[in-house]
């Protein structure tokens, strides 16, 4: 075989040094259905048993992978099945011990973050269920690694809006407790409609009752790389800005997919799904918002933004698809709007608001994520902004999900900095009309008619 | 298994002889070899047969990237199939 094209080689090289390409994460989804027990102690240490003899080796195959490609693999992390189910045999009701062995698994394994503290309610909630909701605030406060999930919608079953309701209070209570690090511990629970079951991105990442025993998703990442693109091919129309969005997500998608492949054979896991997403991080470059201006807005969040987000997301998919042999996940733009340098920008100058990014998670992956909003913003508010994301993804038969931060004590005008991939965000203002009444009428919203399927 | 060795760098005497060398003494066969050099700036890439490596394949990459600064010259090593899976069909 030849020597490969030196452009091509270079091209490689230029993306990885200069514009931010990365795997954005290596999750191993990890089954515990076989963790059931009677007590909340046995069935915690049946799970860090578990976990940590499975993923002994993450770490060491994710660095190796890194070593020998020249990649920068930036998470290696953990999903688990809903810890809700996973417990529901135990008596005892309290759930925050199993979140702290969640905690100590992944700090033995030397991994950032585990996912799957989470339910699945999208139509009622059993007991398990409950109980796990009851003790997020606690899990979250008290543990530096674990991440929660709770599924409150489908296309199929509609939204339930108790659960709706009990979130924005539990969103609070995580905030209160978590205020001494401006209620960080909110950014750690994500309320979902359709929720993926092989999402390998935190903090929304748990392993499905579908699942395999043990599967490797790969997390690809790369709005550097799309932007640095679209620079460089200068003047053209729509239908070739597209083109070239679609070339670039086909490469990195490869690269996923290689590593994915690698991954789950040396870790004698099951090929899970390549994840297509655009995730942004502070890193100045690394941004979805800077894609969005290299389109051709002056400030990400004018009118316009919806259009190009759209265009962008779909051209994205459509390059990945043909790039891996599984795609799952989220697989689309992200917006963050703390972890994208151009998201803070144009939210700090007024550009963005809360309503635009409801309007662009309509034609994008994800939904309304990482947005600080006052502290004071009531449990009922927070409550409705949820039942309006999650109404977009129930509708569209998609995907959508709300992580906010309501940051204890502070107000528009204040800012938070969370450090790192996390990023910081100015306070944005909410409505401050009341939902209250429509929140507390309870009950489910129904299926829409499209669910009407078989 | 093959890796492709790029350097890439302001140009000066003996890049390739210093880099070869290195290779010979770890027992990889250079396959392959392009080298430029745009004004001043140089850009080689080789592709080496490391399947008779002596010493592990992270000791080498450390060895030429160590190289490489000492020579203010960007010396990576990758397996080449991170660059057959994004540029070949």
């Amino acid at each position: 075989m030849p020597l490969l094209n030196s452009f091509d080689i270079l091209e490689t090289i230029k993306m990885i040094s200069d514009e931010h390409l990365d795997i954005r994460t290596i999750t191993m989804g990890i089954s515990l259905s076989d963790c059931a027990a009677d007590s909340v102690a046995k069935c915690a240490q049946k799970i860090y048993d578990k976990i940590t003899r499975r993923a002994e080796n993450l770490v060491s195959v994710g660095t190796r992978i890194e070593q020998e490609y020249g990649i920068p693999v930036i998470n290696k992390r953990i999903s688990v099945t809903p810890i809700a189910i996973v417990a529901a045999a135990c008596e005892d009701g309290n759930y925050a011990p199993i979140a702290q062995a969640l905690d100590r698994a992944a700090q033995t394994v030397g991994i950032n973050f585990i996912g799957g503290y989470s339910a699945l309610v999208h139509k009622g909630m059993t007991v398990s269920d409950r109980r796990l909701l009851d003790s997020i605030p606690e899990a979250l406060a008290s543990t530096e690694r674990v991440c929660s999930s709770v599924n409150v919608a489908t296309t199929r079953a509609g939204i339930n809006m108790d659960a709706v309701a009990r979130l924005g209070q539990i969103m609070r209570d995580t905030a209160y407790l978590t205020r001494e690090s401006d209620s960080f511990g909110c950014a750690k629970l994500v309320v979902f409609a359709n929720s993926p079951e092989d999402n390998p991105f935190m903090a929304g990442a748990y392993h499905g009752v579908g699942e395999a025993e043990c599967a490797i998703n790969v997390g690809v990442s790369g709005p550097g790389v799309v932007r640095a693109a679209i620079e460089r091919h200068g003047e053209m129309d729509l239908t070739e800005l597209a083109d070239v969005i679609k070339k670039t997500a086909f490469k990195i998608t490869r690269m996923g997919q290689l590593v994915a492949y690698e991954a789950s054979k040396r870790l004698g896991a099951e090929f899970g799904i390549v994840d297509l997403s655009l995730a942004p991080t502070p890193a100045v470059g690394d941004s979805v918002a800077r894609i969005l201006e290299a389109m051709g807005l002056e400030t990400c969040g004018c009118h316009g933004t919806t259009a190009c987000l759209a265009m962008l997301n779909d051209a994205v998919k459509k390059g990945g698809v043909m790039a891996s042999s599984h795609v799952g996940g989220l697989s689309g733009a992200f917006i963050p709007v703390s972890e994208d340098m151009g998201m803070v920008e144009a939210a700090q100058k007024g550009v963005l608001t809360l309503d635009k990014l409801e309007a662009m998670t309509a034609v994008c992956s994800v939904g309304l994520d990482m947005i600080a909003v006052p502290g004071d913003t009531s449990a009922e508010i927070l409550s409705a902004i949820i039942a309006d994301e999650i109404a977009i993804g129930v509708i569209n038969n998609k995907t959508t999900a709300v992580r906010l931060i309501p940051v204890w004590g502070k107000d528009v005008g204040d800012s938070i900095s969370f450090g790192g991939l996390w990023g910081e965000a100015p306070i944005m203002p909410v409505h401050r009309e009341s939902p209250a009444k429509f929140i507390g009428r309870g009950g489910r919203i129904p299926a829409p008619i499209h669910s009407q399927r078989n | 298994m093959r890796a492709v060795i790029t350097v890439v760098g302001k140009d000066a005497v003996g890049i390739i002889a210093d880099v070869s060398n290195v290779l010979k003494r770890r027992s990889a066969n250079i396959v392959d070899i392009t080298q430029s050099v745009l004004q001043d700036l140089f850009a080689m890439i080789m592709l080496a047969d490391i399947s008779k490596l002596e010493g592990d394949f992270i000791e080498l990459a450390d060895e030429l990237s160590a190289l490489g600064k000492s020579l203010g010259l960007d010396i990576r090593v990758m397996h080449e199939d991170i660059f057959n899976s994004m540029h070949r069909i």
